[in-house]
């Protein structure tokens, strides 16, 4: 990288991973999403599935105005299951590799078939309870990392900017008192 | 929409959320470790996601407009995600962050951390669900009272 060529200990302390994992995979979910638009004209985003899926067991006036896209809602998420699970069983197990693809330290990998799965060292209550609050305000705030935070951002919306500062800011608060008080993972 | 009737409609948007959950994986989004990593300030590079994604997302919303009107699978005109700002959006981003800083998910990534084999991220979408049932509930029994349903968003 170019950018290890100027200053090598602050690039070092502010991306001990480096970046080109990130880019890539960040280019990967714009193409993703854009795949999509393409053929459909449709800005995809993660969390309305979470209330059109919620559709098929609840006549709550709020799920049922999602009836129309619920379908292909369940495809998306299906996908993005199966994606991952490719990456799982090629880069993630090492079957493939590149010198752009850093492997991560985090967690714990566990051997299934000679593939390499991946489990989480995060507390479940952290993440219940943080799924909870995610579920809630993604749902009143319009959109999630991707709704807001890819198409919304990538579509200039002043709304997704602010929700994505809003949000971004209000995280780094919440992970730093988090982290403070002792809680790790 | 009820466009959807296109052979290839739910072929492509499986494809679609194949190439984006690949792309969660690969940038290790998909474990909540990273990503609480970058909100600790202890690796930004978390930052080349979201800004790569808005870039290619950027290019292909900015362009498609202007050499085609309508996408072939559906017929719908190609837009932008533009949603109306109310304080909604300031509120629902709160609770969004404070649930986010607290586990490290977002719905796409947790979606994407089933796919690596993450079994325990089932606690988060589990609780995604509840949230999302309970705003929903509320929100739906006060529409129900205001009895003016105005299909705000």
């Amino acid at each position: 990288m170019a950018t290890e060529l100027f200053a090598p200990a602050l690039y070092e302390s502010l991306f001990p991973a480096g970046i080109s994992r990130y880019a890539i995979g960040g280019l990967l979910v714009g193409l993703g999403a854009v795949v999509i638009y393409l053929g459909t004209g449709i800005p995809a985003g993660a969390s309305t599935f979470l209330e059109s899926t919620l559709s098929y067991v609840s006549d709550q006036s709020r799920f049922q105005q999602y009836v129309g896209s619920r379908d292909w809602r369940v495809v998306f998420t299906l996908g993005i299951i199966a994606g991952a699970f490719i990456y799982a069983l090629t880069f993630q197990s090492g079957l493939v590799s590149s010198g752009l693809y850093e492997p991560g330290t985090t967690g714990q990998l566990y051997d299934v078939g000679g593939f390499s799965l991946w489990l989480t060292d995060v507390q479940p209550w952290r993440l219940f309870i943080g799924g909870i609050l995610v579920g809630i305000g993604t749902r009143i705030g319009k959109g999630c990392t991707s709704g807001h935070g890819v198409c919304g951002v990538g579509s200039g919306s002043k709304t997704s900017i602010v929700g994505v500062i809003t949000f971004l800011i209000v995280a780094i608060g919440t992970a730093q008192i988090v982290m403070a008080l002792g809680v790790t993972p | 929409m009820s466009q959807q009737q296109h052979p290839l409609f739910m072929p492509l948007i499986f494809v679609g959320g194949l190439i984006f959950g690949v792309g969660l994986g690969f940038s290790h989004m998909a474990r909540p470790e990273v990503v609480l990593n970058f909100l600790q300030f202890e690796d930004f590079g978390l930052l080349f996601v979201m800004g790569g994604a808005a870039v290619v997302t950027g290019i292909a919303f900015a362009l498609m407009p202007r050499l085609r009107d309508r996408a072939p699978l559906t017929g719908n005109t190609y837009g932008r995600r533009l949603k109306p700002f109310d304080r909604n959006v300031l509120i629902g981003g709160t609770i969004f962050g404070v649930g986010w800083g607290l586990s490290g998910i977002c719905p796409g990534a947790a979606y994407a951390s089933l796919g690596v084999g993450n079994v325990t991220i089932l606690w988060a979408i589990a609780g995604m669900f509840v949230g999302a049932y309970v705003q929903g509930y509320w929100r739906s029994h006060r529409a129900d009272a205001e009895t003016a349903a105005t299909g705000a968003d």
